[in-house]
């Protein structure tokens, strides 16, 4: 579903990604850890479209597309999902106009019949009630006042909404507490967990991965793919360290 | 005073509600346009509101004496989105516990200037105004706020505020914020702000990043923006009128 082969990326002149490697099939989960700095939230972000990432060599091949030749919006609406490790609060704008629209929009440019108010407020609840959010919370506006939990929260209920095909999720399980964790953990695996999804998890704890068991573990370090196992990965990396795990 | 120069001859840039205006274009207006004032009374305890669009492909000045009477209230809404310079001034005096609501937007391009110049006097205790302007430009556009507020030596439990933002999309545009405050009076409240950026892009990249193409993404952005200057008016058709106005403008610019 998405292949990343030899991605070299830049942010201002600095090389951050030097020549990553990454095959991930449909029906996977993938975690990515890594130590600080490794190049994590990078990769997110270059598979995202954000500006100011200069990709300057490698391709991504995401559904048979070069990736790196959308637009973010066209990314979107080929079917990826950036989940962002901050979100951005939107003022004056609410959650149920933007995702309506979003949505709408992602529909749009694939031919797709645009939902009625009607029929998308019956999917934006159904998709809180699945994370355990109220309602009148995506009536108010995109993350403004949110905390850090709830905003996470809020990004899934959009993924739940946008229901895309494959999802970059970038550190989501920082700034939850033990609860909203087996949350969004559980939303995750109830959205994406799928023989026709994927997803790319960038985490740097085993405690998502105990909720969300990924089939694959990779470490990301230098800006490269370093090592790459199963679940018992990532179990190492936890009781050893880094340093001890990549020696 | 200004109105008083006015009948006389053009006014120029040194003076100070005349700062920013185009000046070629208030001569082509011509002495006699410029002298035409509106006079709107509100008798005590009386209320009014007004929404305007105002602007077209020449220049305009539209210049109104608003007069409060005690406990009286007096709401004025516009969208000024003019094909050339665009003015709108407004004059209040308040008496005793009335009050002033403005809402105004400036929205444009093409190198136009669009201002709002209001006169706010508190004449008599414990009246209240809001003033609340959104400036959105670009293509070398400029949007002007020159507000001056004036509380009287025995205006006492003044409470006057005023609020501007711009919003420049493009690096050419420019804003200007003028509020002049001349306050006698010793226990009032007066609060000022003023602020000009560009469109947030962290906010842009995450609307698009969930699917909203560039224009949707400013669009949906801008209205957010400017729908701060249109809060107070509670007729919500009226509001999408103000907004649609606006919001054409830009959508006509495809920027």
């Amino acid at each position: 579903m998405l292949e990343i082969t030899n991605l070299h990326a830049s942010v201002g002149d600095k090389p951050i990604l030097k020549g990553l490697t990454l095959s991930i099939p449909a029906g996977e989960i993938h975690a990515i850890m890594g130590p600080n700095g490794a190049g994590k939230s990078t990769l997110a972000h270059v598979l995202g479209g954000k500006p100011g990432y200069e990709v300057t060599a490698g391709s991504v091949t995401f559904r048979g597309q070069d990736l790196l030749a959308l637009e973010p919006h066209e990314r979107a609406a080929a079917g990826l999902f950036l989940g962002f490790q901050y979100p951005v609060e939107i003022p004056g704008v609410s959650n149920v106009q933007f995702l309506r629209e979003a949505l709408n929009a992602q529909r749009k440019s694939r031919g797709e019949e645009p939902l009625s108010g009607g029929e998308f407020l019956k999917l934006a609840k159904e998709k809180a009630a699945l994370l355990k959010m109220d309602m009148e919370m995506l009536k108010r506006q995109v993350n403004v006042g949110f905390s850090g939990g709830e905003k996470k929260r809020a990004e899934m209920v959009q993924m739940g909404i946008l229901d895309p095909a494959f999802a970059v999720l970038d550190e989501t399980d920082s700034g939850l507490d033990i609860d909203a964790l087996r949350i969004v953990g559980a939303g995750i695996n109830a959205i994406m967990r799928s023989p026709d999804k994927a997803v790319l998890l960038i985490t740097h704890y085993q405690r998502l991965l105990d909720v969300v068991a990924p089939d694959k573990v990779s470490i990301l370090a230098g800006g490269r793919i370093v090592e790459t196992g199963g679940p018992e990965l990532a179990l190492r990396l936890e009781a050893e360290g880094y340093d001890a795990v990549m020696a | 005073m200004m109105a008083e120069a006015a009948t006389l001859t053009l006014p120029t840039r040194r003076d100070e509600a005349w700062r920013y205006a185009d000046m070629d274009a208030v001569a082509r207006l011509g002495v006699t346009a410029l002298d035409q004032w509106q006079t709107i009374n509100v008798a005590a305890g009386e209320s009014v509101t007004r929404c305007m669009i105002v602007g077209s492909d020449a220049p305009e000045v539209h210049r109104m004496r608003v007069t409060l009477g005690e406990g009286a209230s007096a709401a004025f809404f516009v969208t000024n989105a003019g094909g050339d310079y665009t003015r709108v001034e407004i004059e209040v005096r308040l008496a005793k516990g009335a009050h002033f609501e403005f809402g105004g937007v400036t929205i444009g391009g093409a190198g136009v200037t669009r201002e709002f110049v209001t006169q706010v006097v508190h004449a008599e205790p414990e009246a209240t105004s809001n003033q609340t302007v959104r400036a959105v430009h670009w293509g070398g556009a400029t949007g002007n706020f020159l507000g001056e507020i004036k509380v009287a030596r025995h205006a006492q439990k003044t409470d006057a505020a005023q609020d501007f933002k711009g919003l420049l999309l493009e690096a050419r545009a420019s804003a200007n914020a003028v509020p002049q405050l001349e306050i006698f009076a010793d226990d009032v409240k007066c609060a000022h702000g003023a602020t000009v950026g560009a469109l947030d892009e962290a906010a842009r990249f995450y609307m698009m990043a969930r699917g909203l193409d560039p224009a949707t993404a400013q669009r949906l952005l801008v209205q957010a923006f400017i729908g701060d200057a249109f809060v107070a008016l509670t007729d919500e058709a009226s509001r999408e009128k103000l907004l649609d106005a606006a919001l054409g403008a830009l959508e006509r610019a495809r920027l």
